[in-house]
């Protein structure tokens, strides 16, 4: 750097090849973000722009020329004069793998986007055989590290395992889990700072977990629900959203969305209501929200239900201008350990 | 960090042991006994407390050795201590075999079961144990028992322990104050039995089986069973030392130039240029720099390491302190493999006898130069002979490998430039001191220079490692090491590791270079030679290394995490013989798996875990023949 100019000047682009295309992109962009400017769409799991790139998934590689290796779109920074392919035959081949192993371990039902690319890929979950029966509660958190029982030539090992229904606020399916790591990064180091789950054991019986697997009312949960937020698959998942599921009457087409702003504090973080059915089935804030990056409290995301108190119910107390004054406790409180006080007001 | 804990505290042993291992607790903020008058005007945590993350796995380390089982009191205690929330801590202890987080007997018998045993008779000892003991799952005994008795004992199958040359071989580890941890060979089914039933407590004897011992002309093995390995007077009347002292008249950078002249290249598998890792460290404006030896040693077949950290450990603290002169190094550490007592204990004692006599420490040899060198042990894991998973194994989080670029030269250890360097490449190192570097490069071939070590094992007739002058080829090892089994013939040869591949017996003209393997298209990766004759099973065998990576893999990534599941299904079906559509259709199949895992995962591991059988299948044609039932 010689010219003073320079400092002034914005990033310096880089131009590359991608698909035949010619892009200049300023320097430091993924190769995820440099195929935006193009259009050309690459499937992702475990990232999110929210997040650190902890590039696990493997379902965004590209071929790079003369790497040895295929490199994950979603963090490898793009370099001068790198000539990228993003749907070569080899990239759709690990693709389809990924895919492939991914749906035959962990059930992908609730995974948004998963089924289009499962038959773009043209992939065959079943060929790797029937899906082994679901574990009993609590076995896959006890596996011994290192050691496994061998495979069952009848049936391709899942992750399967009964729904972890430990507190009213939230649900964890880990059946459903593909180990992205979002939910660990959301609770740790990139917001909450509360580190009440982490990845533990390894390889195939890797897992979400609290120590000892404990249930969340006795870790350091705090509800504040960001896990949910950013979990790709549906396996952490809100209890009112569970329980409709469950009783078949869960139906996005029939739901509206509200912007508002948290009441509780002055922080004033955006909250999406997803209404269905005059109640509040789901709160989330906008991931591109500069206040909240798409993370909330305990109180935004979960202390709703006063609300759902106005209408024909009649209210008993002096607290029965519902939605009105701040509420105390709130649903919230059913969390158990570490919610707010009990009851409502 | 408001740490949010269990609320069960430590007994009194388990107390112990961590406060040895990290000293007494301040406060009542950190687990020590509260004093109500001190510890209301006293704060902990904050970045000191976290700043001793990396003693993490010490103190978990601590705990296991001394009961046997990491309970929940003394995993909250050893939060506390180290201001380490307990969902991380957890999946710290859950990462590593060695570590047991369920209650566990004292006494425990770790059995080889895996390639070379098992074709060596491992196999009738583990049936004699599960036979006598029950079978072999660490969940079957303690579970949802909290008691333990003292007469309780266990027993588990271990991956390679590094011993495959003395196969069968196991590891006995007795928790106590005075902890015993044994690595024995030639086991026999009544040697396990005694040993279980605390009948035998064994002896860490290095019977380092030599071939090739006292003959003229060795360099890395020269003093191995000849030099007394526990004194450094020994060492230094046998040309110790003399490295060092030749570095310190040619300066860092003379150091660095005659390195980069020898082209020595790395022994750990990767075969990288030490000369240019150590230029780039030394070139880092960043401080500090680290320096790690990484003795992980963990590649089934591999025991080379072993042997030069028993037979001549200090050597290796010379060629660190070497290293970490040129590039800048205060701290070094030596990250050797839990299987190893006897390495980690003679090691140590080098350590120490060096600091005791100015080899380390301030000043050393009178030089303005800082050094010393911390021994860590891990804790059964493979994984964590990957470069950068040696980084987060020492600082105390899970051995997961980390995103390369950055790389370790630029962003390591603690986030600082660090070389990082295998036993082997490290012990030449005080050869090109005294040789010079251009001299070191005319030994061997144009592009493999020097002498390599090679672990023989299997069915050959003298198993063991052996140095040879890069050049020879795989034949003439063999007939140096006896030729196959007298009786049998070799059906194929693994080289490299299960991380290498299968050659056929009528391959033995490759030369035993780097540039002649990759020529013939096979690896020389850490050493491995290992001879199968016509009576192993080479399905089971290959099953056994598909459930090694299915068992190894940490499990990031999914092409490695599931794939590995995915390959030993494949595998077990045909040995079964129960493939999903024809075997043919199976090795379709396994190559599909094969070249995801290849292409997509994030390291080494996941990339080579179709290698051995890919070659097997290929090049061996081990399922020739096969048809469907
Ligand atoms: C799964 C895996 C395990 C490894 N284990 C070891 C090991 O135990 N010892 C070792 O020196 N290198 C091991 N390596 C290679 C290291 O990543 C690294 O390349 C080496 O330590 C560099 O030292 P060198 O240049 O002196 O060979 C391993 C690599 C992988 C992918
Ligand atoms: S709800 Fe919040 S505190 Fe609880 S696990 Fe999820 S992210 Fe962590
Ligand atoms: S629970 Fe969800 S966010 Fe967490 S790792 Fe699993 S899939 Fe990802
Ligand atoms: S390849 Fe395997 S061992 Fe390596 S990062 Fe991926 S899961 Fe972990
Ligand atoms: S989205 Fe890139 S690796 Fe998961
Ligand atoms: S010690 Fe058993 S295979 Fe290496």
């Amino acid at each position: 750097m010689t010219h003073l100019v320079e400092i002034a000047r914005p990033k310096r682009t880089v131009e590359l090849t991608i698909d035949g295309q010619t892009v200049r992109v300023p320097e430091g962009t993924t190769i995820l973000d440099a195929c935006k400017t193009l259009g050309t769409n690459i499937p992702t799991l475990c990232y999110l722009e929210t997040l650190h790139p902890v590039n696990v998934c493997r379902v965004c590689v590209v071929e790079v020329q003369n790497a040895r290796v295929l490199v994950p779109a979603c963090s490898r920074t793009v370099e001068p004069d790198m000539v990228v392919s993003t749907d070569s035959e080899r990239v759709r081949h690990s693709r389809k793998m990924v895919l492939e192993f991914l749906a035959s371990s962990v059930d992908l039902s609730t995974t948004p986007d998963v089924d289009g690319w499962l038959a773009s890929y043209d992939c065959k979950p079943e060929r790797y055989g029937p899906p082994a029966p679901d574990e009993a509660a609590g076995e896959r958190d006890a596996l011994p590290t290192g050691h496994h029982a061998p495979p069952n030539a009848e049936y391709a090992a899942t992750v399967g395992q009964p729904v972890k229904v430990d507190n009213d606020l939230y649900v964890r399916d880990y059946g459903k889990c593909i180990l992205c790591y979002k939910c660990v990064e959301g609770c740790g180091t990139d917001y909450q700072n509360t580190f009440a789950i982490a990845v533990a054991g390894r390889g195939f019986d890797a897992r979400i977990s609290t120590e000892f697997a404990v249930e969340l009312p006795k870790s350091a949960c705090v509800y504040c629900g960001n896990c949910i937020a950013v979990c790709p698959t549906g396996a952490l998942m809100f209890k009112s959203e569970f329980d409709r599921r469950e009783a078949g009457t869960w139906d996005e087409s029939k739901q509206t969305q509200v912007s508002t702003i948290c009441p509780y504090c002055g922080v004033g973080c955006t909250l999406e209501l997803h209404v269905q059915d005059n109640e509040i089935v789901r709160v989330t804030s906008p991931l591109d929200h500069d206040i909240t990056r798409g993370n909330l409290c305990i109180k935004g995301r979960f202390g709703w239900r006063f609300v759902q108190n106005r209408g024909p119910r009649p209210m008993g107390g002096g607290n029965g201008q519902a939605g009105g004054s701040a509420p105390r406790g709130g649903e919230a409180g059913g969390a158990g350990g570490n919610g707010a006080g009990d009851g409502h007001g | 960090m408001d740490l949010k804990l269990l609320d069960v505290g430590p007994t009194d042993e388990e107390r112990e042991a961590i406060d040895t291992r990290l000293g007494p607790p301040a406060s009542g903020w950190d687990g020590g006994e509260r004093v109500a008058q001190r510890d209301a005007h006293v704060a902990f945590g904050g970045h000191a407390a976290r700043a001793r993350r990396n003693e993490l796995l010490p103190a978990l380390h601590a705990v296991q050795s001394r009961v046997g089982w990491i309970s929940e009191g003394a995993f909250n205690y050893i939060c506390a201590r180290l201001d380490v929330p307990p969902a991380e801590a957890w999946g710290v202890a859950t990462f590593y075999a060695l570590l047991a987080t369920t209650p566990r007997p004292k006494r425990v018998l770790h059995v080889c079961d895996d390639i070379c045993c098992r074709t060596r008779g491992a196999r009738a000892v583990l049936e004699a144990l599960e036979q006598k003991h029950g079978a072999a799952h660490p969940r079957a005994l303690g579970d949802g028992r909290l008691e333990l008795s003292d007469d309780d004992v266990m027993w588990l199958p271990s991956p390679c322990l590094g011993m495959c040359d003395e196969a069968p071989a196991a590891l006995l580890t007795v928790a106590g104050r005075e902890p015993i941890e044994r690595l024995v060979g030639g086991l026999t089914a009544d040697r396990a039995l005694a040993m279980l039933e605390a009948k035998d407590d064994a002896e860490n004897v290095s019977r380092i089986p030599l071939p090739q011992r006292g003959q003229p002309g060795l360099r890395l093995l020269k003093r191995i069973g000849v030099v007394d390995p526990t004194s450094l007077d020994a060492y230094r009347a046998s040309d110790g030392y003399q490295g060092l002292r030749r570095a310190f008249e040619l300066g860092r950078e003379g150091v660095i130039r005659e390195v980069l002249d020898s082209k020595l290249l790395g022994r750990g598998g990767a075969a990288f240029p030490a000369g240019r890792k150590w230029d780039a460290v030394a070139r880092q404006p960043e401080r500090p720099h680290y320096l790690i030896c990484n003795a992980d040693e963990s590649e089934p077949g591999t025991f080379k390491d072993r042997v030069l950290m028993e037979g001549d450990p200090f050597a290796v603290v010379e060629a660190m302190t070497i290293a970490a002169y040129a590039t800048g190094c205060e701290q070094g550490f030596v990250y050797i493999r839990g299987e190893y007592p006897l390495a980690i204990e003679r090691v140590q004692n080098a350590i120490d006898d060096a600091r005791a006599r100015g080899f380390l420490g301030d000043r050393i040899l009178g030089q303005p130069f800082r050094f010393d060198i911390e021994v860590r042990k891990g804790a059964g894991a493979y994984i964590c002979g990957e470069e950068t998973a040696v980084f987060n194994s020492i600082e105390g989080f899970r051995g997961e490998p980390r995103n390369k670029p950055p790389f370790p030269v630029q962003v390591g250890l603690f986030g600082k430039p660090t070389v990082i360097n295998n036993v082997e490449t490290l012990a030449n190192v005080p050869f090109i001191m005294l040789e010079g570097g251009p001299a070191f490069a005319k030994i061997g071939t144009e592009q493999s220079t020097g002498s390599k070590l090679f672990c023989l094992c299997g069915s050959v007739v003298k198993p063991g490692v052996y140095e040879v002058t890069f050049g020879a080829t795989l034949r003439d090892l063999l007939a140096q090491a006896g030729g196959v089994t007298p009786g049998h013939t070799a059906q194929c040869i693994l080289l490299g590791g299960a991380a290498g591949l299968f050659i056929r017996p009528d391959e033995l003209d490759i030369p035993l270079t780097f540039e002649g393997a990759r020529a013939a298209k096979a690896t020389l990766g850490s050493g491995v030679i290992m001879v199968f004759d016509e009576t192993a099973d080479m399905g089971d065998v290959l099953r056994r290394v598909a459930a090694f990576f299915r068992d190894e893999s940490c499990g990031q990534c999914v092409p490695c995490r599931v794939g590995t599941v995915r390959q030993e299904e494949a595998l077990h079906r045909l040995a079964v013989n129960k493939p999903r559509g024809s075997v043919a259709d199976e090795l379709a199949l396994l190559d599909e798996i094969g070249l995801a895992m290849k292409d997509a995962s994030i390291c080494g591991l996941g990339q080579t875990a179709y290698s051995a059988v890919e070659s097997a299948v290929k090049r061996c044609g081990i399922f020739d023949g096969r048809r469907a039932r």
